[in-house]
């Protein structure tokens, strides 16, 4: 496929960094690529260890940490009890004590029940009595999976929210690999939105080593074009490349930008779009009321007013659960078809 | 088991500086130099002093807003406690936390908290987590009481806690009133300790307001924790001698209820025993509040000398560089 390829070549950043990667390159599925990030910091530092439940053993509900306690043992990969609040609160209390831990959520959806720990106390704490809390918390969200309301949610933008906190969100292997290794590096506690769908379905190069870093707060652009700009994270990002080559087909240039960070958000980036384009089109899976597409409309809309051709538009998921039954999902759902025809609108106003 | 002299006296030195710091406090409210809420903890004293006493140096704790006592003695300054108390740059929180809470510092061992009780105690389940993968001989302490035992948290922790046996004692104080809600209406059961057997762990029940009662029971705790023989829940029964905060009449308890407990009280019973064991006498209780209260005369001149924090730095520190 065509955006397939144009993904791809937007994907590494080892021209800008100058240095050789310190493994070869690899072709890897984005899960492969978030276990083999593990691997590489697990391996480089001991203060790294893992928390999460049947991450052990069972190697993870989606089999991410698959192999991992073989390799480093239950003292660095360990199986917890069923509380995603006590294990969060666990991995604060580490980080004061000099490990950096990542903790699996076995869903994102469960992440609302270590509410707490997150807002209140990790994100807080810098702030208040001044020690950093370097955890990272890998929430495996998003849809298109017929998983239903409670393992199906895009629920970043509880995060973006509040003020401490950093949020990431990969699109391609290279990024899954890059964005967690720089997460579990991170002092500030990070949330790290994976994505479900991709885990199997996307398989791309992955640099690993320390050239294959992705820094936290900057977005890629992954196609230039002059007509029109389309922001997007996550899954929506292939999506977006398709409606982009799409349209291209028709003779339209199309910009799509991936924030891959979401706090914070890469405002240089997302302006320079904007006014380059002059149109802009936000799309995320999470639904539409005080998403992250709100924050991008309004930053545009402040400091790049006078660039604008046509109104700051979203497409997002109606603001409803997650239905299960796949008529209800793909109805709830972006997709490339209602890309392209919010896309085709603002071409033409 | 009788205690060593010099321990307690030493008690009985913290156990009145913490009293005294917290009636300063109240009076720099009623002086309006300290704004907000106020939180007194007169009647814990026992709890928190010989809590803090039982931890050694290189021990970790996450005292609440009734602990003003294991504050001090892990040696953290009345000078920032007071500092912190009104608002200024060199409290502990530089300003950016309220009164008691969010009074953190690694390099005494201890750890700042939240309003969300009983946050802490999930915290020090990983602190003590934390020593028992490094095969450190350290102990972390919780607190938390009536009211944070309602919440799941206590739950998670102490079984997280016991399943992983780690080397962690927990303090419930056990003060009769969350805000206005009596135990009655937390729990159908009279004694908290009574759910450590839930978690298969010890569970302790003290007179929270006997420095002596408390003291060994912690101290055994702790020495069981380090020996790495895990986790143990330790209830302390005491009152609440003040309202939830200081603008809390507590019209809601019923007086004679105070009066049995003002019989109880821990500082009158310490200095009884130090007096039956001809270790104070009037003239030495009058030098040592007189010390007390030009220690905080200096404490309090120091916090209303320093600075409050500068406005153009609200936004700095949200993160860690």
């Amino acid at each position: 496929m065509t955006w397939d390829a144009n993904l791809h070549a937007g994907v590494t950043t080892l021209a800008e960094t100058g240095n050789a990667p310190l493994e070869a390159a690899r072709e890897l599925t984005y899960l492969e690529a978030i276990r083999e990030a593990l691997r590489y910091e697990l391996r480089r530092d001991p203060a790294v260890l893992l928390l999460g439940e049947d991450i052990g053993v069972y190697g993870g509900a989606f089999k991410v940490t698959q192999g991992l306690i073989e390799e480093f043992g239950e003292q660095r990969v360990i199986d917890t009890p069923m509380t995603e609040l006590g294990m969060i609160y666990a991995a604060i209390g580490m980080s004061f004590q000099g490990f950096r831990p990542v903790v699996e959520m076995q869903f994102a959806d469960f992440i609302s029940t270590g509410f707490d720990a997150i807002v209140q106390f990790a994100a807080t704490n810098h702030y208040r009595w001044g020690q950093p809390v370097p955890i990272t918390i890998r929430a495996p969200g998003a849809g298109g999976l017929r998983a239903g309301p409670f393992h199906s949610q895009s629920n970043e933008a509880w995060f973006v929210h509040t003020p401490g906190l950093k949020v990431v969100a990969p699109a391609t292997p290279a990024d899954a690999w890059g964005l967690l290794v720089s997460a579990i590096r991170d002092p500030n506690p990070v949330i790290y939105y994976e994505t479900k769908y991709l885990y199997r379905s996307l398989k791309g190069p992955v640099a690993g080593g320390e050239a294959g870093l992705t820094p936290i707060g900057v977005a890629a652009l992954r196609r230039e074009g002059e007509e029109l700009s389309i922001i997007t994270y996550g899954a929506m990002v292939h999506e977006a490349m398709a409606v982009a080559a799409d349209l291209e087909r028709a003779g339209h240039g199309i910009e799509v930008l991936d924030l891959r960070t979401l706090k914070p958000l890469d405002e240089t980036a997302i302006l320079a779009t904007a006014r380059k384009t002059g149109k802009v089109l936000i799309v995320h899976e999470a639904n539409r009321t005080c998403g992250v597409g709100g924050e991008v409309a309004a930053l545009i809309a402040e400091r790049a007013f006078e660039s604008l051709d046509g109104p700051i538009t979203r497409v997002a998921a109606p603001d409803t659960p997650v239905p299960y039954s796949p008529p209800l999902e793909d109805a709830h759902r972006p997709d490339a078809a209602k890309i392209r025809a919010a896309a085709q609108q603002l071409l033409e106003y | 088991m009788e205690l060593p002299t010099e321990l307690l006296t030493q008690a009985h030195y913290w156990m009145r500086l913490t009293r005294a710091l917290d009636e300063r406090g109240a009076f720099l409210h009623k002086q309006s130099k300290i704004i907000g809420g106020y939180f007194s903890q007169i009647g814990h004293e026992a709890i928190s002093v010989a809590a803090g006493l039982a931890l050694g140096p290189d021990d970790v704790a996450a005292p609440m807003h009734r602990d003003l006592g294991a504050y001090l003695v892990r040696g953290l300054h009345p000078r920032r406690i007071l500092a912190q108390f009104l608002g200024r740059a060199t409290g502990v929180s530089r300003g950016r936390d309220a009164n008691l809470h969010g009074m953190g510092d690694l390099s005494l061992g201890l750890i700042g908290f939240i309003s969300h009780l009983p946050a802490s105690t999930g915290v020090i389940a990983g602190v003590a987590h934390a020593f028992k993968l490094k095969g450190e001989p350290r102990v972390a302490m919780a607190f938390f009481g009536d009211g944070g035992a309602s919440q799941g948290l206590a739950h998670e922790a102490l079984n997280w806690a016991s399943v992983f046996q780690l080397p962690m004692v927990v303090i419930c104080e056990n003060n009769q009133y969350a805000y206005s809600t009596p135990l009655a209406r937390q729990m159908r059961i009279e004694h908290i300790a009574d759910r450590a057997a839930g978690y298969g762990m010890p569970g302790v029940i003290v007179d929270g307001n006997d420095f002596c009662a408390v003291y060994e029971a912690a101290s055994q705790a702790v020495e069981r924790a380090r020996a790495g023989g895990g986790p143990t829940l330790i209830e302390c029964k005491t009152m609440r001698m003040r309202g939830h905060a200081i603008h809390d009449n507590m019209a809601y308890v019923p007086t004679e209820l105070l009066e049995t407990w003002a019989r109880r009280d821990p500082i009158a019973r310490i200095e009884a025993l130090l007096r039956e064991r001809g270790l104070l006498d009037d003239a030495g209780l009058a030098a040592l509040l007189e010390r007390i209260d030009r220690e905080l005369d200096e404490a309090q001149a120091h916090a209303e000398a320093s600075p409050y924090p500068d406005p153009s730095e609200v936004t700095q520190g949200v993160y860690a560089q």
